[in-house]
């Protein structure tokens, strides 16, 4: 089987050009929860921050949650897109555009989560404006931001190439301002050897570089939580246990989407069983370091407890959240290990189901990061109001979770309506080699 | 009950805050304020001689004066008093929860019922330890961790030791109350109804009127300071628990009776509330020993709901238990 340009065109032309109908129903169901989402921050921004489930005790939720679990989840794709480009890895070709788009989808959706936690939206340029740089939410304006023109530049160069043929596919059916687009997006791009070499050489520094701000983005992350003084957070360990976590959850995530637009796009002749035990082994090799890294914090903690750490370790191990710390760190951590580490169980489904339980209970293990701890402060909460003594998540919150899942999918799949979803070029470059990989 | 007052009064001014006695009341906040002004230039100009606070005889215009209760506006509220570093000093052994200090703070930064900047917890460090009361205000600490995480300098320490939070340039990103170990920030999470006050007299030195989407907290009452008055807590307080003072002069008073700080603390083993997390807080406290009231007292008053909040203190357990048991 050759993969050349000419008949990966003709294979992938068709989920570009035609739409079928249950895209269109799928697509105004997402958009449903998603205007249902914004009725949700509509409700908070007249009523006030008094409609979520945060109170003065637990002052973040889980639109922080979900800040870092989006930001983890493009986290994961940078640096697996970045690591598999670097060492030109041979199966990358398939795989390598999911883990972008992932990337970008998610490091737009994340910050936003941060916005909503925020009590006076209408000031929010005065982070630019009146910026101090020893304060962790400054470090992360300028993380996130370079991060994202970093993931931007990045994601632009890998699509030049395809955008190339799709300018030069001429039975394209597509209307005539799609195809003049492509055409500007190319940047008169021709392949010429001289064009070929630049764009390779831009392409490798970026990637390093990616790798390198992603680091520094989670890390900054994890410092917001690490240089407090309370309990569960005031760890040396969090930088790198993010770090780990983030790429974790996103290749639990790479799993997941590869499967669908598997099946959505039949695409069993790319996507091979070969692919999933690829990314599965990485999932297994991340999963041991994710629960080493959470063994060794919780270890750390239980063994030689500080009163409040001790506090809050029964909420953990023992009471309150034993069964959300069981689903997260138990099960997060040895289903994806048992699943791919025996021959047996590795399945196409069953490494796919292991990477769905990764990124939910990556979810939970956030979760159990900020709100426990703030449900434990140094001194007793004595409050009458029983709401301020613990979290619970109201509607709004919920409505702009699902929003923000919503908006996930929805970019996905518009995504797939404008660029192919399996890069063309890189499929073209790796023929000789992904051959090979087949065969064994 | 007035002559009382009158004579608190009199003894307050033994701190002599800010100004000298009689000035006090004639002078504008700051100096600063006081001179810059561009009324300066205009129409009348009947010359006057006043004190300023660091000593010196300057001539000002007579219209410029303005009361002492003048608003410190956000700029100046930036600048401490000159000279001065506030401590509070709070005697465990004679609190009994009366909760004056809370309702004269409320009342006096026009705070909602249920949100109080200075609060009193009931404290029992182990099932075997002692149960005490415990007033909190903010910490006012000397290596504030709200400051340092502040990403708009919302909230900043002054040379006088005060930290304050403007709440017209927070955010509202609540960092400042996830740093601070002591929960001694609270957030509006809704329009606040409570407040009579203008905005335009907003200072930080009150920090009202609160707004919704922002941060307050305890602010050691400045705008009593500069009258060479003590905070509302520390004069509310009907047993004299809160002795409120300056480290530099070494004095520290609950309007009664006046001590050198530095000897309370040497003589009644004072101590600050979580040393160990190094956040060198200005508020110290004398041990819960010689209690001039049973605990119990401070349950006096106190309906069932709001006893209900002290349920995981194990005193409270055991007393509800014995109760059920008879």
């Amino acid at each position: 089987m050759e993969y050349d340009s000419s008949k990966l065109m003709r294979e992938f032309a068709p989920q570009i050009e035609k739409t079928s109908k249950s895209w269109y129903l799928v697509f105004a169901t997402l958009l449903a929860f998603f205007l249902f989402g914004i009725f949700g921050l509509y409700t908070q921004i007249t009523k006030g921050h008094v409609v979520t489930g945060m109170r003065d005790n637990v002052v973040w939720g889980v639109y922080i949650v979900n800040f870092i679990f989006f930001m983890g989840m493009s986290y994961a794709g940078a640096l697996i897109s970045g690591i598999l480009y670097l060492f030109k890895s041979s199966w990358r070709g398939p795989v390598i555009r999911m883990a972008e788009l992932i990337t970008i989808i998610s490091l737009f959706i994340g910050p936003v989560f941060i916005l909503f936690c925020i009590g006076r939206l209408d000031r929010l340029y005065y982070l630019i404006l009146f910026p101090r740089i020893q304060s962790p939410i400054t470090w992360d304006v300028i993380a996130i931001s370079t991060d994202l023109i970093g993931c931007i530049i990045f994601l632009y160069l890998s699509f030049i190439e395809d955008f190339a043929k799709l300018r030069d596919y001429k039975e394209l059916q597509l209307p005539k301002w799609r195809k003049r687009l492509y055409k500007y997006l190319a940047l008169g791009y021709q392949e010429t050897p001289w064009q070929y070499k630049i764009i390779s050489h831009t392409k490798n520094i970026m990637a390093a570089m990616v790798i390198a701000i992603a680091i520094i983005v989670y890390s900054v992350l994890a410092w917001i939580f690490g240089v407090t003084l309370q309990p569960g957070w005031h760890s040396t360990i969090f930088g790198p246990y993010f770090v780990i976590a983030a790429v974790y959850s996103g290749t639990g995530m790479l799993i997941v989407v590869m499967w669908i637009f598997r099946k959505v796009y039949k695409l069993e002749e790319y996507i091979t069983e070969k692919h999933f035990v690829n990314v599965g082994v990485l999932l297994l090799i991340l999963a041991a370091f994710f629960g080493y890294f959470t063994f060794s914090d919780y270890l750390t903690k239980w063994y030689g407890s500080i009163k409040m750490d001790k506090v809050l370790i029964d909420k953990l191990f023992t009471s309150e959240y034993y069964y959300m710390f069981i689903a997260s760190n138990y099960l997060g951590v040895l289903v994806p290990i048992i699943v791919v580490g025996i021959k047996k169980f590795r399945t196409i489904t069953n490494i796919t189901i292991a990477g769905l339980i990764t990124v939910v209970s990556l979810w939970f293990n956030r979760y159990l990061i900020v709100v426990p701890t703030l449900e434990t402060p140094y001194f007793p909460i004595q409050d009458v109001r029983s709401e301020w003594l613990s979290y619970s998540v109201t509607w709004v919150e919920m409505s702009l979770i699902l929003a923000g899942i919503s908006v996930f999918c929805m970019l996905f799949m518009l995504a797939s309506k404008f660029v192919p979803i399996i890069s063309i070029s890189e499929m073209e470059k790796h023929t000789g080699e992904t051959r090979g990989l087949m065969r064994d | 009950m007035e002559e009382k007052d009158e004579n608190k009064g009199s003894r307050r001014n033994f701190l002599k805050l800010g100004l000298g006695v009689g000035v006090t009341s004639i002078l504008a906040a700051t100096s600063a304020s006081l001179l810059t002004s561009n009324k300066a230039f205009a129409g009348n100009s009947e010359k006057i001689k006043v004190l300023t606070q660091d000593g010196k005889l300057v001539e000002v215009n007579k219209a410029d004066l303005v009361p002492a209760d003048q608003i410190v506006s956000r700029e100046d509220s930036h600048k401490g008093l000159p000279n001065r570093k506030f401590a509070m000093v709070i005697d465990l052994g004679k609190c009994k929860n009366a909760r004056k200090c809370i309702e004269a703070c409320q009342e006096g930064h026009q705070l909602p019922k249920e949100q109080e900047w200075m609060r009193v917890f009931l404290m029992q460090d182990t099932e075997k330890t002692a149960p005490y009361w415990f007033p909190r205000p903010c910490f006012h600490c000397d290596n504030p961790l709200c400051v340092s995480v502040c990403p708009v300098g919302a909230t900043y320490k002054r040379s006088d030791g005060i930290v304050l939070v403007d709440n017209e340039r927070c955010i509202g990103c609540k960092f400042c109350m996830t740093a601070c170990p002591f929960s001694a920030r609270q957030f509006h999470w809704k329009e606040p109804t409570t407040y009579t006050v203008p905005e335009e007299k907003y200072s930080p030195e009150t920090n009202m009127p609160g707004r919704e989407g922002t941060v307050g907290k305890c602010v050691f009452c400045p705008d009593k300071l500069r009258k060479g008055e003590l905070p509302r807590c520390a004069s509310a307080c009907p047993m004299g628990v809160i002795y409120f003072g300056d480290i530099i002069e070494d004095t520290v008073t609950n309007g009664d009776e006046t001590i050198r700080f530095s000897e309370l603390i040497k003589n009644r083993a004072g101590y600050r509330q979580f040393e160990e997390l190094g956040t060198e807080p200005s508020v110290y406290y004398l041990p819960p020993v010689d209690r001039q009231f049973p605990l119990e007292r401070g349950l006096d008053g106190l309906d069932e709901q709001q006893i209900k909040k002290y349920d995981n203190v194990p005193y409270i357990k055991n007393l509800k238990e014995t109760k059920d048991g008879i």
